[in-house]
């Protein structure tokens, strides 16, 4: 093993002509992550940066790791990222969609130094992509939300237009409706990840327009506290369990699993096997968890809700299996046709049934 | 007992001294903050005021530091025109963004067309007239209907922000993104790019346009009517109307030359360090932007020397956050205090202290 990745790594030092030496395998490594909110955000950032406390665990003395949080995306992350390249950084964790762009431009000057970028689609040499299939979990969320509501009307506080954000609402919907064909959903794009007051201000408005089910695709625990003073209102842990609020407003989750992803991908630094990937793993692999749905779930509910889970992490089933339609009645999945990931990283439309538009 | 007395003429010697005196103040106390952090408060400010001037990597953070300071300067100095003859234009932060769709937008309809000689140039002015247009709303709002101009630019950044966003997901949107949000990269258009003019300076033709703005606006200030006309204005508005100044066409001035010098940052930005229009392309540049103008006390070295100092501490501050891991919040504590400090020791300009025995009681 230990030959054939140094034989490897000189291959490969030959191959391209220049001087890789850092590829191969090394006794320690500094890992640094870059965060887009505060490390304790109580959901995107801080489950990134307890996956990142639980890898330099793992490695003990082998791994030193570097942070900076709240880095705004655009121009000043590029800076944040040569910083943590210049002070010795051997793989850089990007862990935001906008981060994409910059991460591609210092990766380029830094060849030696590996990069992954989280929830984006481009890679280079030294870059790797990882996402999680969130929709599978949305799935489950749907279902629950279709199940509990009583008004039929389920509100969903939205972050970016970006695909990801996009398959979320879609799968929650087609999920949802098939266990209630009455339900309608009212979607609030707040354009920002992490903004307590904003997300609160959203939740409110949906409560208010009627809806006593509130998914969201942004970070902080402001909806739970907003669904808490309504009483009445069921909502999903987002990124992290947010069990404080169980069992109720919060009746399930989604939970990121990073850490495995983190302690391999650092391991493959040590070993020198390290290589630019594309993970997109879900329930399955264990990167997408369902948080513990809780006791406000009747039990029938509950156990038909893990049955779904445990169809789709068999890959039994898949979220997005036709008969499907897209939102202006034209076909998109005829009966029983899965969409191929291609569609799905880049979807940028809604299924039939929901309302309003995507902004553009 | 400690008295205050105001002073007949503001302290000259003073009003240079506070700044400097500011600076040391929040040295001392953020040293206090981060040894409360557990870190060792003499290597924290090392970190943030030494280590990108003259430390291992200094030769990568200055060059960060003009690209950081270059908007900055840019924005404060139209702003400090305005400020001087008590024109308040808040909503610099709108006005970049403005320049930098209008920049961009011109760009992108000419790709992939390879005349920078014409692109380039167009972008510039399209830049300009953007930030420009959107501060004669509040302008005309003001001159035709006495509304607060305050209020008004300030509002308008948030319709910008939203404009922003339409753009970043519809009109600007790069054809070949996949369905994501974003304009296509300028940087990697080379007739419409603002790249470094040496390379690994940081100077771009922003920063350029940032060294002019300063030495032009000093030469306004110190030999042009107008400059004479904004300082009456700012000293004494019926003096300054007695001396045939036009309040009306000067709210216009201000306002408009402030608008498209924070459109011109955008451009710069947009084109260069940014590459592309996205959601939250804007990152603050045109609110930091009041900081610098009142740090520098409204004067265009002043605002030059402030501009930098900013950036230093932000550049210093990031540096700070990754190598010792002090927390951001600290760092913009940090910067918070630079500000509070100033204001509370600017008291020195216009009072002086007189320590007086009290008497019989």
């Amino acid at each position: 093993m230990k030959r054939r990745t140094v034989l490897a790594g000189g291959a490969a030092a030959a191959a391209l002509g220049m001087t890789r030496a850092a590829w191969a395998q090394q006794e320690t490594v500094k890992a640094g992550f870059i965060y887009v909110g505060p490390k304790n955000d109580g959901g995107w950032s801080q489950h990134h940066h307890e996956a990142a406390l639980e890898m330099a665990e793992h490695f003990g003395d082998k791994v030193e790791l570097v942070i900076q949080e709240s880095v705004p995306e655009g121009a000043d992350s590029e800076r944040a990222m040569t910083q943590m390249a210049l002070g010795g950084a051997d793989i850089i964790f990007t862990t935001s969609f906008g981060f994409m762009d910059p991460t591609i431009n210092v990766a380029a000057k830094f060849p030696d130094v590996k990069f992954e970028h989280c929830t984006g689609y481009k890679t280079a040499d030294n870059v790797g992509v990882y996402s999680a299939r969130f929709y599978e979990g949305r799935a489950v969320q749907g279902f629950l939300a279709g199940k509990m509501t009583k008004t039929n009307k389920i509100g969903y506080i939205a972050s970016f237009p970006i695909p990801e954000v996009i398959r979320g609402i879609n799968s929650a919907y087609i999920h949802a409706k098939q266990v209630n064909p009455d339900v309608e959903f009212a979607v609030i794009w707040a354009f920002t990840w992490f903004d307590p007051a904003k997300e609160s201000d959203a939740a409110q408005a949906l409560i208010e327009q009627g809806c006593d089910v509130v998914l969201q695709h942004t970070d902080s625990t402001a909806p739970q506290a907003a669904a808490q003073k309504a009483g009445d209102v069921y909502t999903f842990g987002q990124a992290a369990d947010m069990a404080e609020y169980a069992p109720m407003p919060r009746i399930s989750s989604i939970i990121d699993v990073w850490a495995p992803y983190y302690i391999e991908r650092v391991q493959a630094v040590l070993d020198g096997t390290w290589e630019s990937d594309n993970t997109w793993d879900g329930i399955g692999a264990g990167m997408v968890g369902i948080g513990e749905i809780s006791s406000a779930v009747p039990d029938d509910i509950k156990t038909e809700a893990e049955a779904l889970r445990d169809s789709i992490a068999s890959g039994e089933y898949h979220p997005f299996t036709g008969p499907l339609n897209k939102q202006d009645g034209s076909a998109w999945l005829a009966e029983g046709e899965v969409a191929d990931d291609g569609t799905l990283a880049g979807l940028n439309f809604y299924v039939e049934g929901l309302k309003g538009d995507i902004p553009s | 007992m400690i008295r205050l007395e105001k002073r007949p003429q503001p302290s000259r010697a003073w009003s240079y001294a506070t700044p400097v005196l500011a600076v040391v103040i929040t040295m001392i106390a953020g040293g206090i903050l981060f040894a409360f952090l557990g870190k060792d408060p003499f290597l924290a400010i090392k970190t943030i005021f030494y280590d990108p001037l003259l430390g291992e990597f200094a030769w990568y953070y200055r060059g960060q530091l003009l690209v950081k300071a270059g908007p900055l300067i840019l924005i404060a100095i139209g702003l400090s025109l305005g400020f001087r003859a008590g024109i308040w234009n808040i909503g610099a932060e709108g006005q970049y963004i403005m320049g930098a769709i209008f920049g961009a937008a011109v760009g992108l309809a000419f790709y992939p067309m390879e005349a920078r000689w014409l692109i380039f140039p167009l972008m510039v002015i399209a830049g300009a007239l953007g930030g420009f247009l959107w501060a004669m709303i509040p302008a005309i709002l003001k001159t035709r209907f006495n509304t607060n101009e305050i209020l008004v630019s300030l509002l308008l950044v948030y319709v910008a922000e939203q404009f922003l966003a339409s753009m970043a997901l519809g009109a600007l949107r790069n054809p070949e993104g996949s369905g994501f949000p974003g304009s296509r990269n300028l940087q990697q258009y080379p007739a419409a790019a603002n790249t470094e003019l040496i390379a690994g300076t940081g100077m771009h033709w922003g920063v350029v346009a940032a060294f002019i703005a300063v030495i032009a606006a000093y030469v306004l200030l110190k030999r042009h009517m107008l400059g004479y006309q904004i300082r009456l204005t700012g000293e004494s508005p019926r003096a300054a109307r007695f001396a045939g100044v036009r309040p009306n066409l000067l709210i216009i001035f201000c306002m408009g030359i402030s608008g498209a010098l924070a459109g011109l940052a955008g451009l710069f930005e947009v084109a260069g360090p940014a590459g592309q229009i996205s959601i939250d392309f804007n990152s603050g540049y045109g609110f930091t932007a009041i900081i610098v103008a009142f740090l520098g006390r409204l004067h265009p070295v002043g605002i030059l020397l402030a501009g930098l100092l900013l950036a230093l501490t932000y550049i210093g501050g990031e540096a700070a956050q990754a190598n010792l891991g002090l927390p951001a919040a600290a760092i913009q504590a940090f910067q918070g205090m630079l500000l509070f400090f100033l204001l509370a020791v600017d008291v020195l300009t216009n009072y002086r202290i007189r320590l007086r025995r009290t008497e019989a009681a």
